[in-house]
This record gives structure tokens, sequence and C-alpha cells, in this order.
């Protein structure tokens, strides 16, 4: 995973609450059995004119000119900022994929919806939450003036807008940790493969029966 | 560490809390806990990154007999025997049983009479038991919290992490309980209920939290109406919603194929009896339903909680004091091709979809069927479909006679699957066609590009179908 530490970025504004996993990437790209690629198809419905499938050459297609992400320098940004609840519906991780894919690192909203949230942490998104007013007074900063870079700095847990003012974020202190060292989740937990083994050994007494395993993929 | 964690020593304690300390591996100072996994679910959509991840680190699945794998997303609804049509949904649908062969993984293929939507076959097969933590690369996962499980949504890297581990990494959520007492009058269903209750709370309402539905008019619905509530959980924001064990939940499971027998079963019963939140444990967030006030239910936007009863009207931005809000819903307006202050009953349908792992189950039908009978699809109505949860719930059906009274009425039969609740394989809405259907998510393009979807119960969607506008099925 790639680690985050500070990040220095131009902010797209999606003056939309509620963003679904489903508006940002559609069930038609969920088909890839691949975790890449997804960018160019990151929020298909609002980004292009016409209809999207697998496979087509999307620089070909016809852009929504009013969408922000068509816009310059939006068309650059690496931090995507939106309303409440941003991420909610499907567990789709091919929605962070896509985020990441088109060159986003954090997403700054006042809320997020649970699995995107935690999506975002297993690979290297990280998700911002601010105080409604203060995304209020981030939007209001970027119209102003589109194209100024804002800075996030994780070990310190602090967004500076471009005027000078800095915001605090809360974040889990072994998210932060696992996101700035960039570990792999499964090689630590398999560090305790001992603890799991004796969990499932008392088990197998107190709940046998949730022990009786499926076997193979094609018997009866 | 391993063992047992007490959190509330003085108060007893909630469901939730009970089915997390019994599945505590280890904890780590910050409260971070490492939870054992009983029950993996794998689709097609969300698992092949998984599988693929494994095979690079050169891991295996800690305990594949854990695991039961379906394809169902993407799977056609109409001519099996010739297979799946679109070849990108076929390679993903071929990935699966690739690597269920490679890994071990027990699957129901396509042809299996047991395949069908993830969560229709879970309880069904006795695969997911109360008492259990039940994982899948799938937000509806928490319909398994209708049995007292520990049922809830993950995203691909997850999945990659349960296979190699039957572990996650998990911090406890805060816990709300929705308490809906007092009887639910004809013709309100388990999914008006819960319409009800995300119209009140919201789609970010059960955000951070998990939800424990209880009250006289929960306990009075049947595990199938229990897991139509629990399955919309996540459409309140919560990850996992779940209802206590009682009798009634002891007596689904006697006949599931996977679960305990005889003695065997009478132990875990006993255990299951216990599944419930003491009298004296608190809940940080109470909400209440007076269940004798819910009417059938109609969404009228593009989010869940955008929802009326179908007596009521669709809503005028103008008298929403909160003005992202009144954008939101003039964005909604705009997308659904509706004028604020129209009764719901005047609006036109062009389809009618009842399925999804929200209502495919064998009650459903029932309902549906029960609203049908001896009517006729209207004539502007271009679609009506039946999609059954599972080969098994269609066989019942049919058994039933039930598939003769949707045919008689011009409803399409349909073999089982997620079908146009998402539309991944070719049941979908064209732009602008607005549908009624059972399923969950009523987002822009969910059901199809530009498609209008509008959420209800099945009775309330066979009512629409004869109709070929929303009807109060009280009156139908």
């Amino acid at each position: 995973m790639q680690p985050f530490t500070t990040h220095k970025g131009i902010v797209a504004p999606l003056d939309r609450s509620n963003v679904d996993t489903d508006a940002i990437i559609p069930k038609q790209y969920l088909k890839s059995v691949k975790r890449t690629g997804f960018g160019p198809t990151a929020f298909d419905d609002w980004r292009y004119l016409d209809p999207g499938e697998p496979g087509m050459d999307h620089s070909k297609r016809r852009e929504n000119p009013d969408f922000v992400l068509n816009k310059s320098p939006f068309d650059h940004a690496t931090i995507l900022l939106a309303r409440e609840n941003f991420g909610c519906g499907s567990s789709r991780e091919h929605a962070v994929w896509a985020l990441t894919d088109f060159g986003f690192r954090a997403v700054i909203a006042p809320s997020f919806a649970d699995i995107f949230f935690n999506n975002s942490f297993k690979n290297g998104l990280l998700p911002i939450a601010l105080k409604e007013e203060e995304v209020d007074a981030l939007f209001g900063l970027v119209k102003d003036n589109p194209g100024a870079e804002v800075e996030i700095d994780l070990p310190n847990q602090t967004v500076t807008a471009p005027n000078g003012t800095q915001y605090r974020f809360d974040i889990d202190s072994f998210r932060k940790h696992c996101l700035i060292e960039g570990l792999d989740d499964i090689a630590l937990t398999l560090g305790h493969s001992e603890e799991i083994k004796a969990y499932e050994t008392a088990q197998v007494e107190r709940t046998p029966w949730l022990f009786n395993d499926l076997r193979g993929h094609t018997g009866g | 560490m391993t063992g047992l964690h007490e959190d509330k020593p003085m108060a007893g304690k909630t469901l939730y809390e009970k089915l997390f300390d019994a599945h505590v591996v280890r904890q780590q100072e910050d409260g971070t806990a490492l939870l054992y996994i009983d029950r993996h679910l794998v689709h097609e959509v969300t698992s092949p990154q998984a599988f693929e991840g494994l095979r690079l680190a050169g891991r295996k699945p800690w305990r594949p007999g854990a695991m039961l794998a379906v394809p169902d997303h993407n799977v056609p609804t109409t001519n099996r025997a010739g297979g799946i049509v679109d070849p990108v949904s076929r390679e993903q649908v071929n990935t699966l049983g690739r690597n269920c062969q490679e890994f071990g993984v027990k699957e129901f293929p396509m042809a299996d009479l047991r395949q069908g939507i993830v969560h229709i076959i879970g309880p069904e097969e006795g695969f997911t038991l109360p008492g259990s933590t039940v994982v899948c690369g799938d937000s509806h996962t928490s319909t398994h919290g209708a049995i007292g499980a520990l049922a809830f949504g993950i995203g691909t890297s997850e999945v990659e992490h349960v296979m190699a581990t039957q572990t996650l990494l998990q911090k406890r959520t805060k816990t709300l309980q929705v308490r809906v007492d007092g009887d639910l009058g004809p013709g309100v269903t388990a999914k008006d209920v819960v319409l009800a209750i995300i119209g009140k709370i919201g789609t970010a309402g059960g955000t951070g939290y998990a939800i424990e539905f209880a009250g006289s008019a929960i306990e009075s619905l049947s595990i199938e109406g229990r897991m139509s509530v629990c399955n919309m959980s996540i459409e309140a924001g919560a990850r996992a919603g779940m209802v206590a064990v009682d009798e009634k939940t002891i007596e689904y499971f006697r006949d599931k194929p996977y679960a305990p027998t005889g003695e065997m079963f009478e132990r875990a019963a006993e255990y299951w009896r216990t599944l419930k939140s003491d009298p004296d444990a608190e809940f940080d967030k109470v909400v209440t339903l007076d269940a004798t006030r819910i009417e059938p239910q109609v969404s009228w936007g593009t989010s869940p909680e955008m929802v009326v009863p179908v007596t009521g009207k669709v809503p005028d931005p103008a008298a929403e004091p909160d003005p992202v809000k009144a954008e939101g819903m003039r964005k909604a307006l705009a997308y659904m091709g509706l004028e604020a202050n129209t009764p719901m009953t005047n609006i036109p349908i062009d389809k009618v979809f009842i399925g999804s792992c929200t209502n495919a189950r064998i009650e459903d039908l029932r309902a549906a069927a029960a609203v049908i009978k001896g009517g006729r699809v209207a004539d502007n109505v271009t679609l009506a479909m039946v999609v059954p949860g599972s080969g098994l719930v269609r066989e019942q059906a049919e058994k039933e006679g039930l598939d003769k009274i949707f045919l008689e009425a011009g409803f399409e039969w349909r073999e089982p699957g997620c079908s146009m609740c998402l539309a991944m394989n070719a049941d979908r809405l064209e732009p602008g066609e607005r549908c009624a259907s059972t399923s969950n998510r009523n987002f822009e393009g969910r059901q199809g590009q530009g498609g209008r979807t509008h959420l209800l119960s099945p009775a309330m969607a066979a009512a629409a179908g004869i109709a070929g506008h929303f009807v109060d099925v009280r009156q139908a």
C-alpha cells in the first residue's frame, strides 16, 4: 500500500451530499477482475454525456462540460471535497480504486459512510472528516480561488487552506500508523496466528456446530 | 491477550456486545480488536481481486470450509442453458469457479438448484446461524442479523484479510436500538417498516452504529420479514442490523441442510436462547416508532430516505428550510421527472421488479401473488418480472402454483439472481423508465442509466403492476 504522510494538491469541489458508490463507479465496470483501470470511468454517469461500457476507449467519449472533474484545473485535482455521507451504499471497493486511479489521495467531507471509510484506509486514500462549517469554508475558498493548493499533514492531523487557515482532524491512531508506514494488515494479523488458533481450539468446544466445515467445491 | 472483554461491568450487555465479545481473538490497547469470522459468503464481483491477492502473496485461505461461494450479480435470469452472453460477465463468473476450485472453496454454480442471491441462500442452507459472525463483500450482509448473527458487509481488501486469517480488525461501534411497538395494520409489511425507519432517521442515521431492531412489531414479524428489515440497515447507514433470537428463530433452523441436528441442535438452541440484549443493557441511542401509524411506503427520490406513505404527495423543496437539503430534493425531482405535490397514486409506472435480497423469499412471492391473483398487468406496463431469490425458492413457489398466477397475469417468471436490483446482468431500465421495485436502492442509475426507481413492498409492487400506477394496496 502507498504510504501517506503529507500531501499538497488541487481541491475539486463536488457540491453534493450522499454521493453513493454507484455514482462513483457504476455497476457495469464492476465486471473487471482487476484492481486497476477504474480512473477513466470514475463518476461515469456525471462525467460523460454518452453511456459507457467496459472495454471502450473512454478518451473518445463525449465529456459533460459542466461536471467539475472535466474543468481545468480540477481535472488535475488530487483532493476531493464533498458534502455529508460521502461513499454511502454498496460496499464496492472499486469506488476507492476509481478515486485513487483518477489521482485522488484524499477526500474531505463532513461525514463518510462506514464501509467506504474503511476501504479507503486499505488503499492509501485518506478520508478526512471536518466540521460542516469548515467544509463550507473550504468550498468558499475553492470557489474564490480555483486551483489554489491545500496541504494535508497526516502526522500532525492538519489541513491547511490556501489562506493559511488550519483545520485539525481526528483519526484513529492505529489507522494513522498503518497509513504512514504503508503497512500490510494481513502480514500484521498473521503475526498473531497462534492466538487465532488458540481461539479456534476453545471455540470448537463452546460452539462445535460452527466448525462443521464445508468440503471441496463440487461435492454434495 | 485472549478472552472476553468486559466493557460495561455494571450494566448488562446488548446483543451486539454479546456477539462481538464472543468473537474477540485479541485486543489492542487502542480498542481495535481482532474479531473471529465464522462464516464468509463469497460472490463473483468482490472476490476476484482478493483471490488474486492471496495468489500474489503465496497465501492460502485459513479455513476454506468456512466459506460458501455463489455467482449471483451477473447471472442471467432467462435461458440459463444458453450460458452468459456478455463475455465480461461470463469471465467474472468463470473466474469465481476457477478460484473456488483452486482454493478448495464450496461453490453453488449457476446450474445448481441451490444457486441464488448470496443473502437468500445463507440462512436457507443453515450456513449462516444465530450467534455466528458473518461477512461478505456486499453491503447487504446485514440481512443475516435477522437470525441473531453479527453480520456486515466488507470491501475486497477485507475479503482477502478474512480469507487469509479468518479474522477482521474491528473496533466496537456504538449501539442504536430501533423500537417499533404496536400492531402493524393490514397490508403493512416488513418492507414498509424499514422504509419508514429510514424515512425517520435518514440514510446516515445509523452511521457508526450497529442497530438492534426490537419492539412488539418486530417480534411479530416472521424470520423472513426480519431479514427484509435487517437487509436495509445499510440504507440507514449501519453496517450491521440485528434482531434477538426467539423461538421463531430456533424453529426456522430445525430443518436447514447445514444447521446442526439432533442433540447438537438442542445444545446450539440452548446457547441461541441467550442471544438477546439484557434487560438492563444500555444503548447509545434509542429511536421509537409507533407501528399503528406506519402506512404502506413508496420512495419518490434518489436516496432511500426520500420516502413517503402511498397516501402522501411528492414533497416540495420550497417547504424545506435547509438549503443544502432543498437543493438535493430539486436534483432528485429533476432526475425522477416528478413535480412537487403530485399525489403518489397519480404516478404511472413502466416496469415492475419483484426480487432482490430484500424481497425475493417465498413469503414475498406469496404476498405478491395474493394481490395479483386474477388480475392482469396494465397496458402501460411494458415489463413486469418476478425473480425468485434462489433455485429453492423458485421450486417452492412452483409447488404452490405461484408461477402460474404470475404468468397468467402477464408477469415474467425468471431464474434466480440479483437481476434488476443493480442491473449488472441484462435486466435493466432504459433511460427515463420508471420502475416499481422491491429492491433496496433508488440511487441515480442504479437499475440502468437514467432509470427511475421507486422502492416499495412486494404487495405494493404487485398492485402497481396491475393498476399501472402506484396504489394503496389496502384498497387494491
